[in-house]
C-alpha cells in the first residue's frame, strides 16, 4: 500500500461563483456588498439563499492512490474537474479540503508556451520558459541542442518569436516542456496544437518519459492518444471520482456511457412495417472498436403479411455518403412473415474495418413480392471509438479515408 | 539523476494553508527563475527603443534640474551645508526615484504576470521582487548621473559614503513592503491601478525630493517622518552630502521602523493572499 507516488484524500474545491465569472472585485463591490450584508442582517433568509447559489465544487470528495511509474490518462467532459485537479496538483491553486501527498518534484504542463515573450528570441525564450518551467540554467545548457533539434528551428533562433509562425512557436515551446525531466509530469491538453507529425513526435518523447519509471499524468479528449500512451485511467464527471482502473476497461465503459445516450429509442414505424430495433454492438466489449467482430440486429414486423422480406443496412459517413451496403438476402432468405410476428436479422461482421468516428446506420425494409422499398426516414448513429490504428495519433477523415487496412509494410533501399 | 534520488525521499503534502514549510525552501529553490524575470523585463524594456538604456539616465536628469530651477532658483530653497543644490536634489531623487518606480512596476507585476499565475506553480514572491530588482538596475544606471555631478562641481565626499549601502538597503526595503502590499491589493482590487501613480506624483512633492528636510518647521518634523521615505532621503543626503547635513535622529528611527513594519505586514499580507492568487486574477 505504501508505494504510492501521489495519494489524494477527500480532494474538494469550492469555487465562489460571482468571483470566477466577475473576473475581478471592486474596492466598491466589496463596500456595497458589505453594506448589504449588513442589511441582511434584518433580513436572513435572503443572505442564506444567496450563500448557496453562489458556489461551486469544482472538485468533491475525490480519493485515489497512484503508483510509481504509472501513467495516467484522466477522463472526463468539459466541466468534470479535470483542469481544477491538474491546477491543484501543481500547485497553483489550494484544496479547499482534503489532502494530496506527493514523493517527488512534479512538473506540469498545462498550457504550451507559458510565459514565452514576443519580444524575446527563441534562445532567450527557451531559457526563459525553461526556468519558468523548473529547470535549472545548467539543465537547460545541457538540453539545449537537444530542445532545438527537436523544435527544428535552428535557423531561427535569434529571431524574436512574434516574427515566428505559429507552428514554429507551438513546436519551440513544446520542445522545452518535453524536456523536463521530473519523477511526476503533468500534462493537460496540449496535444491539440500542431501538425500530426508533430503530435506524434511529441507523444512518443512523452511514452519515453513514462518508460523510464516516471509517473505521467495526462488529460486529453483524444482517447487515442490516451490508450496508447496510459495504463491507468481515471474517469471524473460533475467533481467526483467516477472510475478508475486499467485504461481500456475505463475507457471503454466512459465511452459506452456516452454511447447509451445515443442509442435509446430505435422504434420507428413506417406505411407498411414496424422496426422494432436496430442494435449495433460488439459481444465482447461496451464500445466498438476498429477491426472489431460486431453485430448488426434489425427486428421488424409487417402491418399485413410480407411475402418475400428483405432487410437492407448500410453504413454511412456523417455527411450521408454511403461506405457499404449490405442486402440480407444475398446471404440468407426469410421466410414469409406473418402480421404481427417480429423477425430478427443479424448481420455479424468479422474484423470491422472502419477507422475511428461517428458513423450512421441506414436501414430499409422490403417486400421484394408486392415492391415495397421503405426506407427508414432515420439514421442511427453509432461511433468506432478512438483506438490506435495507424500508430496512435488522430486519424483525420479528409487523408485516411474511413476504411482502416490492416497492412504489412517491407522497405528496400536501391542503389 | 541524484537530484531525483534525493527528492524522492521528500514527501510534498498539498493542502489548505499547508504550503509553509515548503514555501521558503522553494523560494530558494526558484532563484533561477527570479533572476531570469528580472533579465527578461530588463531585455525587453528598451527593445525597439532608439536609445535604450539612456532613458534610465535622462528621466532622472531631466527632474533633477526642473526642480533645481523651480526650489532652488526660484523658491531660492536653502542647500543643506555647502552642497550645490543640483547635488542636493539629486541625492533624494535617487532613492525616490526607486521607490517610485518599484511601486508602479510591483503593483503591475502580478497582472502582467497572469498568464503565469494561472499556469505554472512558483513562489509567487519571485515576480514582485523580480520587479524590484529592475528599478534597482535603473537605479544604479542613474547613480552614473550622480558621480557626474560630483565631478563638475568638483564635490569630494566624506568618509560617510561608505554607509550609502545600508541606506540603500532601507530603500530597498521599503519600496519592497510598499510594493508587496498594492500587488496584492492590486490582484484583488484593480482600483489600485488608479491609486498608484496618485501616490507617486503626489509622493513626489510630500517627500523632500525638491527641497531639504530641514525647512519643515521643528514641531512638525516627526509627524513629517510618518512618511517612510522621509528616513531613507535623509540617510541618503546625509551619507553623500557629508558635512554639515544633519540627520534628525527621532525621524529618521520612526521612519526606518515604520518602514521595516510596512515590509514585515508587506510579507505577511502577500503570503495571506498568494493562494488565492490564481483564482481571483
Amino acid at each position: 500500500m505504501s508505494d504510492f507516488i501521489i495519494r489524494v484524500e477527500n480532494l474538494s474545491k469550492k469555487y465562489a461563483l460571482g468571483q470566477k465569472q466577475e473576473g475581478y472585485t471592486s474596492l466598491r463591490d466589496v463596500l456595497s456588498n458589505r453594506a448589504k450584508s449588513l442589511q441582511n442582517v434584518f433580513q436572513k433568509q435572503q443572505s442564506k439563499n444567496q450563500n448557496s447559489k453562489g458556489e461551486f465544487w469544482a472538485l468533491k470528495d475525490v480519493c485515489f492512490d497512484i503508483k510509481q511509474g504509472d501513467r495516467v490518462g484522466i477522463i472526463g467532459r468539459n466541466g468534470a474537474g479535470k483542469s481544477t485537479l491538474l491546477k491543484i496538483l501543481s500547485r497553483i491553486t489550494e484544496p479547499t479540503q482534503g489532502r494530496i501527498k506527493v514523493k517527488g518534484r512534479i512538473a506540469s504542463l498545462l498550457e504550451v508556451g507559458t510565459g514565452f515573450h514576443p519580444e524575446l528570441t527563441g534562445r532567450e525564450n527557451i531559457y526563459l520558459n525553461g526556468a519558468i518551467l523548473g529547470m535549472s540554467k545548467a539543465e537547460i545548457e545541457r538540453k539545449f541542442d537537444e530542445m532545438v533539434a527537436f523544435a527544428e528551428v535552428e535557423k531561427f533562433l535569434d529571431t524574436p518569436v512574434k516574427r515566428y509562425s505559429s507552428g514554429m512557436y507551438v513546436r519551440l515551446a513544446f520542445a522545452v516542456a518535453v524536456h523536463l525531466e521530473p519523477e511526476i509530469l503533468v500534462v493537460d491538453e496540449v496535444l491539440a496544437v500542431g501538425d500530426a507529425q508533430f503530435q506524434k513526435k511529441c507523444l512518443n518523447k512523452m511514452l519515453e518519459v513514462g518508460k523510464q519509471g516516471r509517473t505521467v499524468l495526462f488529460v486529453s479528449h483524444n482517447m487515442s492518444a490516451i490508450r496508447s500512451l496510459c495504463t491507468v485511467g481515471l474517469v471524473l464527471s460533475k467533481g467526483t471520482l467516477k472510475d478508475i482502473g486499467e485504461i481500456n476497461q475505463v475507457t471503454d465503459k466512459y465511452l459506452a456511457d456516452i454511447e447509451r445516450f445515443n442509442s435509446s429509442s430505435t422504434a420507428v414505424e413506417t406505411k407498411s412495417f414496424n422496426l422494432k430495433e436496430v442494435k449495433f454492438y460488439t459481444p465482447a466489449s461496451p464500445v466498438i472498436k476498429t477491426f472489431d467482430t460486431v453485430n448488426i440486429k434489425v427486428g421488424f414486423s409487417g402491418k399485413e403479411d410480407v411475402i418475400e422480406p428483405d432487410v437492407y443496412i448500410s453504413i454511412c459517413s456523417l455527411d450521408g455518403q454511403r461506405i457499404v451496403g449490405l442486402n440480407f438476402r444475398d446471404f440468407q432468405e426469410i421466410p414469409l412473415l406473418a402480421a404481427g410476428k417480429v423477425a430478427e436479422v443479424a448481420f455479424s461482421i468479422n474484423s470491422l474495418p472502419l477507422l475511428p468516428g461517428q458513423y450512421q446506420l441506414e436501414v430499409q425494409l422490403k417486400d421484394l413480392q408486392k415492391n415495397k422499398y421503405e426506407l427508414i426516414d432515420r439514421t442511427f448513429p453509432f461511433e468506432v471509438v478512438e483506438t490506435p490504428v495507424y500508430g496512435s495519433r488522430h486519424l483525420d477523415k479528409s487523408w485516411f479515408g474511413h476504411i482502416g487496412l490492416k497492412v504489412n509494410s517491407s522497405m528496400e533501399i536501391m542503389n | 539523476m541524484d537530484r531525483s534520488i534525493s527528492s524522492n525521499k521528500q514527501e510534498l503534502v498539498i493542502e489548505a494553508g499547508r504550503a509553509e514549510q515548503q514555501y521558503w525552501r522553494d523560494l530558494w529553490r526558484y532563484r533561477e527563475l527570479f533572476y531570469f524575470l528580472a533579465w527578461r523585463d530588463i531585455l525587453v524594456r528598451y527593445k525597439q527603443t532608439a536609445i535604450g538604456m539612456a532613458w534610465a539616465i535622462i528621466r532622472p536628469f531631466l527632474t533633477m534640474v526642473v526642480f533645481t530651477v523651480v526650489f532652488g532658483q526660484i523658491a531660492k530653497l536653502p542647500s543643506e551645508g555647502g552642497a550645490p543644490y543640483p547635488i542636493l536634489v539629486f541625492a533624494a531623487m535617487l532613492p525616490w526615484q526607486f521607490f517610485s518606480s518599484s511601486l508602479g512596476e510591483c503593483s503591475n507585476s502580478l497582472i502582467t504576470n497572469a498568464n503565469l499565475l494561472s499556469k505554472v506553480y512558483f513562489p509567487r514572491l519571485v515576480v514582485p521582487t523580480s520587479a524590484v530588482v529592475v528599478c534597482f538596475v535603473d537605479f544604479l544606471v542613474s547613480g552614473i548621473i550622480l558621480l557626474g555631478l560630483m565631478a563638475w562641481y568638483n564635490y569630494i565626499p566624506t568618509w560617510r559614503i561608505l554607509t550609502l549601502p545600508l541606506f540603500i538597503g532601507i530603500a530597498f526595503i521599503a519600496s519592497m513592503g510598499v510594493g508587496l502590499w498594492l500587488a496584492s491589493l492590486n490582484v484583488q482590487y484593480r482600483d489600485f491601478r488608479y491609486v498608484v501613480p496618485f501616490i507617486m506624483q503626489l509622493g513626489q512633492y510630500i517627500s523632500p525630493v525638491g527641497f531639504s528636510s530641514t525647512i519643515i518647521p521643528e514641531q512638525w518634523r516627526l509627524v513629517y517622518s510618518l512618511n517612510p521615505m522621509v528616513g531613507v532621503i535623509d540617510g541618503f543626503r546625509w551619507a553623500i552630502l557629508g558635512g554639515d547635513s544633519q540627520i534628525y535622529l527621532p525621524g529618521f528611527a520612526l521612519s526606518t521602523g515604520l518602514v521595516v513594519l510596512l515590509f514585515i505586514t508587506g510579507i505577511w499580507y502577500f503570503r495571506k493572499m498568494e493562494r488565492t492568487f490564481a483564482d481571483v486574477i
